[in-house]
């Protein structure tokens, strides 16, 4: 259950930045290849800010798709999981998306 | 007014676009800072419980002798019995317990490598909570990671958790001394480790026999 923790850093970095200002929104991007859930990140934030003042603040996980690029035949796909292997066959891949972790903008006031 | 909540104040929009685990990431890199500059390697254990972490350490650690300092941080979400296992080899050992934490992080490494205070040249392991999963997302500031398996656990390991071998420098198969009697296929559990991390490299061991044990020794000499 690394979501908790996870999790965890994402309030603890929204309530930094608001320096005490009410928090209405934060925009999470998860993408679908880092082992995070976004079900179980939703219900750890629930979890965490109930109470605080940051109770009734809503989160959004974006998720961007797996993308990656074969280096054999020069085309970008779509990577449904971590198997790094291009429909041509071959396994020169690189993941070009799909993994990221990042906080990218909140609402306050 | 605010569309998304009617309040009838303005909402101000801050663009953050910074990394979730990114104190996590600093303090990992500062971590990292540090035993390089006294010389230390730092190698990051992980697995599911039971593969034999601590047993392969135990030997390791005795094979070592004099002609190596060595030094283990060891995680467990309770009691100090595995770190009492290694004290009882003559090394330097520290116990961090999670509690309910599924993994170790940056944080809980650089409080455990102040109280240790390993000197210059020493080869330090970090044994992390027993998890295939978790511990995978968590940089601590090691030179490498050594994901370790045992062959009572199944060939389609890495293809069922693909996290943590696609992070790993090295995997050891361990218990190899078993394979005569489970149904467990080497070769396609190295293919399917290396479907998601092609240029990993891979050795078979026994840390209760020895078996292959050399090539893991000459695998950490060769890290700086």
């Amino acid at each position: 259950m690394h979501e908790l923790s996870i999790t965890q850093s994402i309030v603890d970095t929204a309530r930094e930045r608001a320096a005490g200002r009410p928090v209405h929104r934060i925009h999470v991007r998860a993408g679908k290849l880092t082992a995070v859930i976004p079900e179980s990140m939703q219900f750890c934030f629930e979890l965490i800010v109930e109470g605080t003042e940051m109770a009734g603040a809503r989160l959004e996980i974006e998720q961007p798709e797996g993308r990656a690029h074969c280096s054999k035949c020069n085309t970008d796909f779509a990577l449904p999981d971590l198997v790094l292997l291009c429909p041509c066959g071959s396994a020169e891949v690189s993941v070009t998306g799909g993994r990221e972790l990042q906080i990218v903008s909140m609402e306050v006031g | 007014m605010c569309a998304t909540c009617g309040c009838g104040h303005p909402h101000e929009l801050l663009v953050l676009e910074e990394k979730v685990l990114a104190k996590n990431d600093d303090l990992a890199a500062h971590n990292r800072a540090w035993l390089t500059e006294r010389n230390i390697v730092a190698l990051n254990l992980m697995s599911s419980p039971g593969s034999g972490k601590t047993t392969l350490l135990e030997r390791t650690v005795t094979h070592m002798g004099d002609a190596r300092k060595v030094a283990v941080i060891e995680g467990d979400q309770e009691t100090s019995v595995d770190a009492d296992r290694i004290r009882r080899t003559g090394c330097a050992v520290v116990q961090i317990n999670t509690g309910a934490g599924c993994h170790l992080d940056a944080s809980m490494v650089h409080g455990a490598l102040h109280e240790l205070d390993p000197g210059p040249g020493t080869l330090l392991f970090v044994e992390n909570v027993g998890n295939l999963v978790c511990p995978a997302l968590f940089d601590l500031g090691e030179a490498a990671k050594v994901v370790v398996i045992s062959v009572t656990e199944g060939t389609d390991k890495p293809l069922k958790y693909p996290h943590m071998f696609a992070v790993a420098d090295l995997i050891l198969v361990n218990k190899i001394d078993l394979s005569p009697y489970v149904d467990f296929d080497l070769d396609r559990c190295v293919a399917y480790a290396r479907s998601v991390n092609p240029n990993v490299s891979a050795l078979a061991v026994s840390a209760t026999t020895g078996a292959g044990l050399d090539a893991w020794y000459e695998w950490i000499g060769e890290r700086r």
